[in-house]
């Protein structure tokens, strides 16, 4: 589904990802783990064309997306869920799904209406400005108004980052079912434990470079390698 | 001090008539350079120009109609379509390709296009003094509080209140509208949801220059269109914005209407510092609130 070939990075001058190289393949969950400051939001960022790398090239369904705008990339299937959530303040939960929809080529089609009963919560605060919404709520928004642009990919940037455990366990729940009806994921973590329950495959990112790539079950054993990269 | 004047329940009325009708002009211009703000982030130093442009095509199009009644309304309806297309070309041909460049650029684009309005306008329509007649139905005036009170103001009281109305409807009922006030909050967020921001920006400033348009051409009636009324416009408006709260709509009414009706009242109590009344409120609300009275969009 989405291949990077040693892509360079900077913000400005300051050069901050280093020949990163990943795939995600259909139908997976694939995790990108790493301490604050990583690279995990820039490597996101790169991949959406909101900081287009210098250096490398990005494949999407095994197109060559490189210096594409955010805009084409989400019609071309990919949902982008930022980590610092994003949701459009002023306007109502409503209006953040409604201002997303694209009608979707393939045969899942996300309405307003399936979204609402994806996420049963978001029903109730329909009417309500997303900006006086709950962390939890705002998170489930995003999730929600990337889903509503009827992607086949989905660029998830630690949605569990500041949230109570039950519904960060919700959201787990949430992001597998989704896996279940086709969507592939590529997730950004800090929580261990979310990444590990999830995904397929996991990378592992430090100071811009990829230190580690191996299926879930070898580095739910490389404890080593965790603690090296990961432990603050 | 000499006021020459009583101030009867009966002048402080027709002056607050006079100050909302004067409102509703200075509403209608800077709401759509308060859109253009709110939106794409840059202040339109242009925006007096388009008002003038609007003002001259009236003139131009109601006497291509014979300058009746049939003129008039045509102009009202043409002249603010005529300067949304000519905005709608400087943003496709130059404007769309600075989105990206640092703010200055931005500004810099809008003082330029000024100029180049400026002098297109006299070039085209010269330096003479123009003015555009009402029809019947809008001349003369009416009797309110026992004082003469112009028709044509009392018909900008009417469309001035539905201009806001369309407005409101717009932002708030329409998908376009709502993704321009998304724009506004996190544009590039609106572009990873797959709307091409470009298109919304240059639906924003069309949309923006078409009020400073409807404007001139609402305004061509009461004035002597010539050059140069441009620059009034533009400092007033931009103090509306300023006082208001950028990019807020209801903030333009509030401004435009504490501009308007300071304005009329000065030249009640002291005519000959008239001019100073508008400018003493725009002091004391920026002391009394920096980010203008209602909230702001940056």
């Amino acid at each position: 589904m989405l291949e990077v070939e040693n892509i360079h990075t900077y913000y400005g001058l300051s050069h901050i990802l280093f020949d990163v190289s990943l795939s995600v393949p259909a139908g997976q969950i694939v995790c990108l783990l790493g301490r604050n400051g990583a690279g995990k939001s820039t490597t996101m960022r790169s991949i959406m064309g909101l900081t287009p790398p210098r250096r490398g090239t990005i494949k999407f369904k095994g197109e060559p997306i490189s210096g594409k705008k955010p805009y084409q990339l989400a019609r071309q299937g990919i949902g982008y869920v930022p980590d610092d959530r994003r949701v459009f303040a002023d306007l109502t939960v409503g209006d953040n799904l409604e201002i997303s929809e694209r009608k979707a080529e393939g045969d899942v089609t996300w309405t307003k209406d399936s979204v609402y009963e994806f996420f049963p919560a978001l029903r109730h605060i329909d009417s309500r400005k997303a900006g006086f919404l709950s962390g939890g709520e705002q998170q489930m928004l995003t999730v929600a108004r990337a889903l509503m642009t009827n992607p086949d990919f989905l660029l998830l940037d630690e949605p569990t980052e500041g949230l109570a455990p039950m519904i960060i366990e919700t959201l787990e729940e949430r992001i597998g079912k989704l896996r279940d009806k086709g969507l592939t994921v590529f997730l950004a973590e800090q929580n261990q434990k979310v990444a590990l329950g999830l995904s397929d495959q996991g990378y592992i990112i430090d100071n811009g470079v990829i230190r580690y790539h191996g299926s879930i079950e070898d580095l739910r054993e490389n404890e080593e390698v965790r603690k090296k990269y990961l432990l603050v | 001090m000499d006021t020459g004047q009583t101030f009867t329940v009966a002048a402080l009325g027709s002056q607050f008539l006079v100050g909302l009708s004067r409102a509703m002009i200075l509403f209608i211009v800077s709401s759509g350079m308060s859109f253009v703000l709110g939106v794409l982030r840059v202040p339109n130093v242009a925006h007096g120009s388009l008002y003038m442009i609007g003002a001259f095509a009236a003139f131009s199009i109601s006497t291509l109609f014979g300058g009746g009644a049939t003129g008039f309304w045509l102009a009202l309806i043409l002249a603010p379509l005529v300067v949304a297309l000519v905005s709608l070309i400087a943003e496709r041909s130059l404007f769309c390709y600075l989105y990206e460049r640092e703010h200055l650029m931005l500004l810099l684009f809008t003082f330029a296009l000024m100029l180049i309005l400026g002098d297109l306008v006299k070039m085209v329509w010269g330096a003479d003094y123009r003015s555009i007649m009402a029809p019947e139905l809008l001349r003369g005036s009416v009797n309110i509080f026992d004082s003469p009170f112009p028709r044509y103001n009392l018909f900008l009281l009417i469309i001035g209140p539905l201009v806001g109305i369309g407005l409101w409807l717009f932002s708030n009922k329409t998908k376009v509208g709502k993704i321009a006030r998304a724009a506004a909050v996190d544009r590039e967020m609106v572009g990873a949801i797959g709307i091409n921001v470009s298109w919304v920006f240059a639906f924003a400033f069309v949309l923006g220059c078409f009020l400073a348009g409807l404007g001139g051409a609402l305004v061509s009636p009461t004035i002597s269109v010539t050059i140069g009324m441009d620059h009034d416009i533009v400092i007033e408006a931009f103090l509306i914005v300023t006082i208001g709260g950028l990019g807020n709509m209801w903030g333009a009414l509030v401004g435009s209407l504490i501009f308007g009706l300071t304005q009329s009242f000065g030249v009640l109590f002291w005519p000959q510092f008239a001019i100073v009344f508008p400018y003493i409120a725009v002091v004391i609300v920026l002391t009394w609130r920096p980010r203008g009275m209602l909230k702001s969009v940056w």
